[in-house]
């Protein structure tokens, strides 16, 4: 992973000096709470429900051992014992106290972590794929490319107080699990024919209350010039974006009401005038920060482990592990392995403080002490030989970690809904955890297969729920909670914005409303489709039909 | 007199700005003599009997474009972007295309909710005068905001005041 120079080191100390200074003056009064707001959000401190909320970065997920064991302990000192990870591979703590912030930014700086951007009307936190350098299907490692760009937008002066956040994506595998078409920019590394690499140019994608799915504006950027192509778009949006409206201030608001042709145009014209300037990359440059990317020092192994194959024949709930949360490696007899955050009656993406410090032990005596955070709210260890998955899930399974349900209708992405956020409409977690206990059995759970439930508590789409195949969204009717369902949407390479299937529903019909979601899936679908598919192919009225039919006479049953 | 942050150094400054009053007119407005800001309307009236004066500055609005006011450029003592509020980021662009495509030299002044802990953008963007509303500092608040000015020692961006990226003008550490 990255690693900070003295430069690095210097910057993230003066943040911690400016933030204390600035949290020192609020308390004082010399700030006003209208003039701190920003300030403090653009460090990733939100005031909610209980406390202050503060998001901290894990640039493009990736983080250390050492980083980890440092989280528990503000968890542990800090906060309540445990910690959130989020849908932009952070992790937020929900309890902290205001005047204790500086001191958690500190402790953060000793170990190369920062707020920075993790909130705001800023560049947020770049997300990427959490199998990047890893993954077998990858064509270009996105990593240099999101350290290049983290470092260009951190505290970028023209760019502190855009119309909106800003958030991007990159991605640099054939299957896209960065989501980059729901990113205001997405940027997919790429060779172009000639063997150079460069990157394609989605803009103008997001969710929240109006969800659009990104527009390409350059088939291929020369990698040289990635930032200040980037830096073109940026000061578009910033003289152009909307800010009457918070809610048309979105770069897809402005890509819409002026056509991708004429925001190309737009962007294009203003590139041409400093496309060749300063901030042109060098192979010199580029080849210094993928240095920091290189490959930890594999061994040479079969391409199976013998004991790992019959301990995969003798041990059924280590090979249901096995399938559902390890996946291929790069690297002959390597394995990346996903740590579960989804056990049925946790709010998905919790992790408690020992749990944290037993995965970073993992870490260190199987990964080369490198831990990811997806954007599904689970944890990575990348890096694990194939002779070593049946101790780690040992570990794993001893500390509830080891849930075997990645990719099925369990491993739901929950944002914290009523429970934390002051927006919500209405609660996530109970709604997930009522349907992660109504599909407790894991053959019933294996038999649905591939699926993606996703949950928002309101229509800011914190917990993606456009996207996925089942979203579920809190809604506020007359002060009570309600839920909308939409189907068929999906993120990756056809990423798609759900549709809703009818009126909302009460949050005891919840699981019942998925069992009759599934329930038409499986009459309908052909040998191997996964639900989404299904969804594609015979619609959305038969599942309506389904759920809406059997609603009926649910009620009229109630009533007789 | 009002007090505003030139080069990095607190000092008096005379210049006054004219804001169009209700039922003010561009075209009627009176401009008081000495050194002045007016509104890029007022200049678009009366371009001619103010550049004759030789100390008339425009203020540009943070929707109004460097585009409106690059032709007259030579013409004019100062020019600055007022801030409505400092989380209205466009005055920042603003700067940046006056100081490198428009190419211009002289005095760039950010004017209106010009908050402490923006000084280094604004400057990094290449306003070289900040003026803060009257009364939003004491003179002591002003000068114990100069520090705000050396908040991040080294960016890691090019921008106006510096255009090379930190790679491009440091040796910087090589992974271990
Ligand atoms: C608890 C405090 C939180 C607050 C106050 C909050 C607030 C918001 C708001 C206002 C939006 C809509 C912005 C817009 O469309 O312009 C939003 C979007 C989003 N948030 Fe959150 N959020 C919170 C927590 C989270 C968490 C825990 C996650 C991840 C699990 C998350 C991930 C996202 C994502 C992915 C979006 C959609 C991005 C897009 O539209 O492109 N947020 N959030
Ligand atoms: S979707 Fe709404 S309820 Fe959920 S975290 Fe975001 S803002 Fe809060």
């Amino acid at each position: 992973m990255y690693r900070y120079d003295d430069y690095d080191q210097r910057l993230v100390d003066e943040r911690v000096a400016q933030f204390r200074d600035q949290t020192r003056r609020y308390l004082a009064g010399e700030l006003s709470e209208d003039e701190f707001r920003p300030l403090r959000l653009q460090n990733g401190l939100y005031v909610q429900r209980h406390a202050p909320m503060l998001r901290i970065a894990v640039p493009y997920g990736l983080f250390s051992s050492a980083q980890l064991r440092t989280l528990a302990d503000i968890a542990r000192r800090y906060d309540r014992g445990y910690g959130h990870f989020t849908t932009r591979q952070n992790i937020q703590f929900n309890w902290p106290e205001l005047a204790k912030v500086p001191e958690i930014l500190a402790q953060l700086a000793t170990v190369q972590m920062h707020a920075i951007q993790t909130s705001g009307n800023c560049i947020r936190n770049i997300t990427s794929d959490a199998f990047a350098g890893v993954a077998a299907d990858e064509l270009i490692d996105p990593r240099p490319w999101c350290e290049i760009l983290r470092q260009w937008s951190s505290f970028h002066p023209e760019f502190a107080h855009l119309p909106r956040k800003f958030k991007f994506a990159v991605n640099g595998a054939k299957e896209d699990r960065a989501v980059i078409q729901a990113h205001d920019i997405g940027l997919d590394v790429v060779k172009n024919d000639a063997g150079e690499i460069g990157f394609r140019v989605l803009v103008g994608g997001g969710l929240g209350r109006t969800p659009i799915i990104g527009e390409e504006i350059a088939a291929f950027v020369p990698w040289q010039h990635i930032v200040t192509y980037c830096e073109s778009i940026l000061r578009v949006y910033n003289l152009h974006g909307r800010r009457d409206n918070k809610y048309k201030a979105r770069i897809k608001i402005l890509v819409k009401a002026l056509g991708i042709e004429e925001f190309r145009r737009q962007v294009e014209a203003e590139w041409a005038f400093h496309k060749n300037g300063p901030s042109t990359l060098t192979e010199a440059e580029v080849a210094r920060v993928a240095a920091h990317f290189v490959d930890p020092a594999y061994e040479s192994l079969p391409a199976t482990d013998a004991g790992y194959a019959s301990l995969l024949e003798e041990n059924k709930p280590f090979a249901a592990w096995v399938k559902r949360n390890v996946r291929a490696h790069k690297v002959p007899g390597y394995a990346s392995v996903t740590i579960s955050l989804k056990k049925t009656g946790v709010p998905p993406g919790d992790i408690t403080e020992s749990q944290m410090e037993l995965v970073a032990d993992l870490a260190d005596a199987y990964s080369y002490g490198g831990v990811r955070a997806t954007h599904q709210q689970n944890l990575v260890l990348a890096d694990v030989r194939q002779s070593d998955l049946f101790k780690v899930w040992q570990s794993l399974r001893d500390a509830g970690l080891a849930t075997p349900n990645i990719g099925l209708l369990t491993d739901i992405i929950s944002c914290p809904g009523g429970d934390y956020c002051a927006l919500a409409n209405a609660k996530s977690i109970p709604i997930a955890n009522a349907i992660q206990e109504r599909f407790d059995n894991l053959d019933y759970l294996y038999d649905i297969g591939e699926i993606e439930l996703n949950i928002s508590g309101c229509m800011n789409a914190c917990g993606h729920h456009h996207v996925g195949h089942i979203g579920v969204l809190g809604v506020d009717k007359n002060g009570e909670e309600w839920y909308q369902v939409t189907i068929g949407g999906d993120q990756g390479n056809k990423a798609a914005i759900g549709k809703v299937i009818g009126p909302s529903f009460a949050a005891a019909e919840m699981p019942d409303v998925v069992t009759h979601l599934i329930e038409t899936y499986i009459a309908n679908r052909h040998e191997d489709e996964r639900f989404v598919d299904t969804v594609r192919r015979i619609g959305i009225e038969p599942f309506k039909a389904h759920v809406y039919g059997n609603r009926q006479t649910e009620k009229k049953v109630a009533h007789a | 007199m009002p007090k505003v942050i030139r080069n990095r150094r607190v000092e008096d400054d005379a210049r006054q700005i004219v804001r169009l009053a209700e039922g003010e007119t561009a075209e009627t407005v009176a401009i008081p003599a000495g050194p002045v800001l007016v509104p890029l309307a007022v200049w678009q009236a009366r371009a001619e009997e103010l550049a004759a004066r030789g100390d008339v500055g425009v203020w540009l609005e943070a929707a109004e474009g460097a585009e409106l006011i690059a032709a007259d450029l030579p013409k004019l003592a100062a020019v600055a972007v007022n801030f409505p509020a400092f989380t209205d980021g466009r005055g920042y662009s603003t700067a940046a295309l006056l100081r490198t495509r428009y190419g211009y030299s002289g005095e760039l002044r950010a004017i209106g909710d010009v908050l402490r802990d923006q000084f280094q953008a604004y400057v990094r963007c290449g306003f070289d005068t900040l003026q803060p509303n009257a009364g939003r500092y004491t003179d002591a608040q002003l000068e114990a905001a100069l520090a705000s000015l050396g908040d991040f020692s080294v960016p890691y961006q090019g921008a106006v005041d510096e255009p090379r990226p930190l790679w491009a003008r440091a040796q910087r550490g090589v992974a271990a």
